[in-house]
């Protein structure tokens, strides 16, 4: 039964009743120069939390690519982050298989598995971005109560740091990322930050968003009843690729400096998206207003992406409470 | 105050990719070479050599395969034996060495262009040595009238020829052009642009010292290095214990004064300046981190140039 039905069904003053999240894993060093995450994750485990029970959730975090870690790259063989599908975790894993297939494998393990009852209720996986994101929640769902209860209270709470809620379409066993192991999951993403180095206000800003979401589970878990409303949703629609030589495949283009930064900025059709590197200006030739995000993100023009483009739509949310009560 | 009088400059090289990573040169470059191709030659006023300094960083958008190239021109290390086990880099360093030296001899090269990018607040930084002769300051002087989108300044190594590991120390006159802040692996429109615009003022200059024009000399502002400033660190991993503080960070060449805050831990503690009062540049570059540098620490100084003039071979 689709979400817009199921509401419409449901008497708008019922209160959704979901299970408690006992379980909730903060991983970081997914890739291993994205250091926010990295810092993050060493500060709990020194500070002995490796697996912190605090009635009533059980906290456990996670290094989740050490040897890129240790490197300071984003991977040593493969990226982890797209290791997650279906088919990626039941592959076959032999003396060539990449580092990171084995790892994710490993990572199915023991937050997964991935679609089954034991899976961790949550996964919380750390993130940076060279774009000029601020903090966003990426999932691959737009009617995960928990996860866009979660954005809300974080939107409300944090005052240094534009909070917003991206939404990948695509279904469980193709979504190929770590969060999609859990029950519920979401990277948390957050930029403008150059890879390889920290800043200190972005690793603050970090440290409150994780912070704030394990507190609204201790609450959530111990019976309180959040009150619905609505969140404005960022669907990807597609991604945008650099000019390229035809021959060489070099990008022939920077992302033009109208667009540079501009992140949740509309873009429309005619409006400047590059400027080649002898000057000329290539425009969106999209027919659709689009909202662009993952600007100009260094780990991309690997992938041939230089942007995403999003539709907004505002999301109702039900009230909703733990069924332990 | 009497005018100097120097040889006319006849051969430039500009240089990316000495650093994989920074992609403004990366793409420069051969944008150089596209206006060659469809213009020719005579858009220059002098003969220009381009060069991709470290093609097999480049291919992997790394800072080096091996070893930092931009450490690799001391004179030690420029005639220093080449065997199985030598570094790619330090290889390179003597193949660029023979295109563009012999360092510290007559068939140097006039002028190396060097492009970098930092992921440090610096705006358009020219580096130099302090044993650079007229010439470097007064394209720096240039410079800094011509570009005026973003600010531009001096820094000088204090360091004899010998022992200057740079690229651009292997010509008579060389510079290196810093642009920031960029995140490396990414290219910005607006630091490509300002990069070009000031390797454009560059030739203009040449073409106006070449000319036989004089020059008017006067009084610069520049930032000499002293010293560099580390990060704390745990000192069982040796990992950073802290981050530069946010009233620090991006404020490359301002004052940094004795009881200003310099770190802040992960734990919440503030780390205090306790030197004199100086000016960091440098603040929070990516690739010094494994060089245990937080950031440089530089004086400010005076300096006053001659005027000069180029005298006719």
């Amino acid at each position: 039964m689709d979400r817009e039905r199921l509401l419409h069904l449901r008497n708008k003053e019922d209160v959704v009743k979901l299970p408690a999240l006992e379980r909730v894993a903060v991983c970081g060093g997914t890739h291993g120069n994205e250091l926010s995450g990295v810092y993050l994750v060493r500060e709990r485990l020194k500070k002995r939390r490796k697996s912190e029970v605090m009635e009533p959730v059980t906290v456990v975090t996670v290094m989740s690519n050490p040897r890129a870690v240790h490197r300071c790259v984003r991977y040593t063989e493969t990226d982890l982050n797209r290791c997650f599908t279906d088919a990626m975790l039941s592959f076959s894993v032999s003396d060539q298989t990449p580092f990171e297939i084995i790892r994710a494998q490993e990572l199915n393990s023991q937050l997964g598995p991935k679609g089954s009852d034991q899976a961790t209720d949550l996964i919380c996986d750390l993130h940076n971005t060279t774009a000029n994101m601020g903090l966003c929640l990426i999932t691959y769902s737009d009617c995960d109560w928990i996860c866009l209860h979660i954005c809300k209270h974080l939107q409300r709470e944090m005052a240094t740091i534009p909070v917003r809620y991206i939404h990948y379409d695509f279904p469980p066993a193709e979504a190929y990322s770590l969060d999609s192991v859990g029950k519920h999951g979401f990277a948390m993403e957050i930029g403008p930050q150059p890879h390889g180095l920290i800043r200190s206000n972005i690793f603050t800003a970090m440290q409150e968003a994780v912070q704030l979401m394990l507190d609204w589970v201790r609450l959530f878990n111990s019976g309180s009843e959040f009150e619905g409303g609505w969140v404005d949703v960022y669907s990807l629609v597609k991604n945008i690729d650099y000019p390229r030589d035809p021959q060489t495949h070099i990008i022939t283009a920077a992302v033009h400096p109208d667009l540079q930064d501009r992140d949740f900025c509309l873009l429309h059709p005619g409006d400047a998206m590059f400027l080649s590197f002898s000057g000329e200006s290539v425009r969106y030739k999209g027919k659709e207003p689009l909202y662009p995000f993952f600007i100009n993100e260094s780990s991309y023009y690997e992938k041939g992406v230089a942007l995403f483009l999003a539709r907004r739509r505002r999301v109702e949310i039900p009230s909703i409470q733990s069924s332990r009560t | 105050m009497e005018v100097v009088s120097l040889p006319v400059l006849h051969r430039m090289a500009v240089c990316g990719g000495t650093h994989g990573d920074e992609m403004t040169g990366v793409f420069l470059v051969p944008e150089l070479e596209r206006q060659r191709r469809e213009k020719g030659d005579g858009i220059w006023p002098i003969a220009l050599t381009t060069v991709l300094s470290n093609p097999r960083a480049i291919k992997e958008c790394k800072r080096y395969v091996e070893k930092d190239l931009n450490r690799c021109f001391t004179s030690a290390l420029l005639s220093s034996s080449i065997t199985d086990s030598t570094p790619y880099e330090i290889q390179r360093a003597q193949e660029l060495n023979s295109l563009l030296g012999p360092k510290d001899t007559e068939d140097a090269i006039d002028i190396i262009c060097d492009l970098h990018n930092t992921t440090a607040n610096m705006g358009l930084t020219v580096i130099s040595y302090s044993f650079s002769n007229w010439v470097c300051l007064h394209l720096f002087k240039y410079l800094k009238e011509k570009v005026t989108t973003v600010p531009v300044r001096l820094m000088l190594l204090d360091i004899p020829i010998c022992d200057a590991y740079s690229l651009e120390s292997v010509s008579k006159y060389g510079i290196s052009l810093e642009a920031g802040p960029q995140p490396q692996g990414v290219v910005r429109a607006d630091i490509f642009n300002f990069m070009k615009e000031a390797v454009n003022a560059v030739m203009d200059w040449i073409k106006i010292f070449n000319s036989g024009q004089v020059i008017e000399g006067g009084e610069l502002e520049s930032y000499m290095v002293e010293k560099s400033i580390d990060y704390p660190r745990d000192p069982e991993t040796q990992r950073p214990s802290a981050a530069v503080h946010p009233q620090l960070q991006d404020q490359d060449f301002c004052l940094l004064k004795p009881g200003d805050p310099m770190f802040l831990t992960f734990s919440g503690e503030t780390v205090k300046y306790e030197g004199e009062p100086r000016h960091p540049i440098f603040i929070n570059e990516a690739a010094y981190y494994e060089k245990g540098i937080a950031f440089h620490l530089a004086q400010k100084k005076n300096i006053t140039i001659p005027s000069i003039q180029a005298k006719k071979d």
